[in-house]
């Protein structure tokens, strides 16, 4: 196999006449062609356009109509970098990454570890555990805005325990209840690939293990904690990025933003900024921020991850 | 089974299996919560009156009256219709240009394609919400497209992940089946149609189905993008139902919880048909992405 693939193929690729080429060069560049210019459409014009914007003083007119839009330099990202909601929604990104990744990161190693075993009904498990994550966030939202209303079966459950007021609408809860319900939603994800890390671990280490008399518990710290790091690093990346990211649970389960902007996130945040109160050029500044932080975030991961390894 | 071990291994047995009632008593406990929440909803859109009390936790009163409210209240056909235009539109779009793209970065050699791959990788990591604010100006104040499919499609017409997904798999056809179709003097097109994509047939299946979900499910976008209801997809009228309409119908709760059993419904079916297809790529993806 390895043979009748790598003989004739090495000298037709590496020498093809030059006219064959140049067919193969135009036809490919075209069959990419579509997926480019959609990028373009989509990716870059818009990148470039919300930096243009996040420079000048920028306003929705009426259609037709036409306004100036003077340059004003970094004068929106001021405004941006001293708006206290802004500060505001930061802050509650940290709340929910606070909660959110130990909560996923031992959730689903738990629950991975626990799957990592001939059982029976374990593709029942897997299909229920991954449910949560490829349903609409809308549909979700509204079953948890009724466990967790007021008059919720939750709160009916807790009795004299249940918050006042409810979890929704309570400023300290807010937030801390968008974590739970997003941790929720995207746990089976993480519990697969975990899985998937915790079949790369390999049983030799284990058995080698047991045969120097390591503890169930010394084994999970010292091989699979290890051993399933590319997972974990990549859970805090993802909860980076969806916290950025966070709108329907927001905007939704919590009634646009939670009491006091206590569940507000920046992409709320620029939708309310710049298309309700018409400060387009405000929330294209928070967008440029949003995407250097990500982009951040992403490379020194990258960068992490490959000494790592 | 247990009788042919020798005695020796006796205790050792007996703590296997204890780990084993631990493992399936753990997983029973994370079924349960993954799961009672879905059965909530269809419990609570079949009750006459849908109340948060610890008793209406349990069938009952069985009536498809909330069905009917909810249709009434966002009109459901029109609004699946809605959600079936845009994702059919997003899945055509994908899985022609997607596959055209995927071919030409697995097998075929240009000017840039290192440079193509670069762009696949890049937008993979910047998510599309930071983008909404100039996307909105451009696409509904620009190019005048709010409130039609061409709008709501554009954000999401060509899934990179679906790229990236059929680019691996060409990559992993054997290199002699395209050589020798070549010295033919077989068209690419005709490679490509007759040759590799029905070989990728598995792969087609997880793009489609990775791909539905982000447009069936999507709420921001279309959300921004249409004002008119009639032209709303599911997701998008089924919230706005949730927050200013609840006052319209008797039993609001019951109502809401049929819309959102309905908008669940397509997601949940075509998982559980294909459930591997979409925990084996979306783990791939995840880790190479």
């Amino acid at each position: 196999m390895t043979l009748t693939r790598t003989l004739p193929q090495a000298p037709a690729a590496r020498v093809p006449a030059p006219a064959r080429r140049r067919r193969r060069s135009g036809i490919g560049a075209l069959f990419v062609t579509p997926y480019m210019l959609y990028t373009l459409a989509v990716f870059a014009i818009p990148l470039g356009y919300t930096l243009w914007i996040s420079f000048h003083r920028f306003y929705f007119t009426a259609p037709g109509a036409h306004a100036p839009s003077p340059w004003v330099g970094l004068s929106n990202y001021r405004d941006v970098l001293t708006d206290p909601v802004v500060g505001k929604s930061f802050l509650n990104i940290a709340i929910f990454l606070v909660i959110n990744v130990p909560l996923t990161v031992g959730l689903s190693l738990v629950l991975a570890t626990a799957l990592n075993a001939k059982l029976p009904f374990r593709s029942f498990f897997r299909a229920a555990f991954y449910l949560p994550y490829i349903t609409a966030s809308v549909a979700l939202v509204a079953v948890w805005q009724f466990l967790f209303g007021s008059d919720g079966l939750v709160n009916h459950a807790l009795g004299g325990l249940a918050p006042d007021p409810s979890w929704l609408v309570n400023t300290h809860l807010a937030m801390p209840s968008i974590a739970l319900f997003v941790t929720w939603k995207q746990l089976g994800f993480f519990v697969m690939l975990y899985l998937g890390a915790l079949q790369n671990v390999g049983n030799d280490l284990y058995e080698a293990a047991s045969v120097d008399g390591a503890g169930a518990v010394r084994k999970f710290w010292s091989i699979t904690v290890p051993g399933v790091r590319p997972a974990t690093t990549l859970v805090a990346v993802y909860a980076i990025v969806t916290g950025a990211n966070l709108f329907s649970e927001p905007y939704l389960l919590t009634g646009g933003g939670g009491p006091d902007n206590s569940s507000t996130s920046p992409v709320l945040l620029m939708y309310q900024k710049g298309i309700e109160q018409g400060h387009p050029d405000f929330a294209a500044a928070l967008g440029v921020v949003l995407i250097v932080l990500v982009l951040a975030v992403t490379l020194i991961t990258r960068k992490l991850t490959e000494r790592g390894d | 089974m247990s009788s042919n071990v020798p005695a020796a291994s006796g205790p050792r047995e007996r703590g296997a299996r204890s780990v084993r009632v631990i493992r399936l008593l753990v997983l029973l406990a994370g079924a349960l919560a993954f799961l009672f929440p879905f059965y909530y909803m269809v419990v609570g859109s079949l009750r006459k009156v849908t109340e948060g009390n610890l008793s209406s936790a349990a069938p009952g009163d069985v009536t498809g009256g909330n069905y009917s409210a909810i249709n009434g209240a966002i009109s459901l056909g029109r609004s699946l219709v809605n959600s079936g235009v845009v994702t059919i539109g997003v899945l055509l779009c994908t899985l022609v240009f997607g596959v055209l793209a995927g071919y030409a970065l697995a097998r075929l050699e240009f000017r840039g394609r290192g440079g193509v791959f670069g762009v696949l990788l890049l937008v993979q990591t910047i998510p599309f919400q930071l983008l909404t604010l100039p996307l909105y100006v451009l696409v509904v104040r620009d190019y005048g497209l709010g409130d039609s499919y061409a709008g709501m499609i554009l954000p999401f017409a060509i899934n990179s992940t679906a790229v990236f997904l059929f680019r691996q798999f060409f990559l992993q056809m054997p290199a002699s089946l395209f050589e020798a179709a070549r010295i033919d003097g077989a068209s690419e097109l005709r490679i490509l149609w007759q040759i590799a994509i029905p070989m990728a047939r598995p792969a087609l299946l997880t793009g489609t189905l990775l791909t539905f979900i982000g447009p069936w499910n999507e709420f921001l976008w279309p959300f921004l993008v249409t004002k008119d209801a009639s032209k709303q997809p599911l997701a998008v009228s089924l919230a706005g139902f949730l927050s200013n309409l609840q006052g319209t119908v008797s039993n609001p709760t019951g109502a809401v919880m049929a819309g959102a059993c309905v908008l669940a419904a397509p997601a949940v079916v075509l998982f559980l048909l294909f459930q591997r297809h979409f925990t084996q790529t979306h783990i791939d993806s995840g880790i190479k992405g």
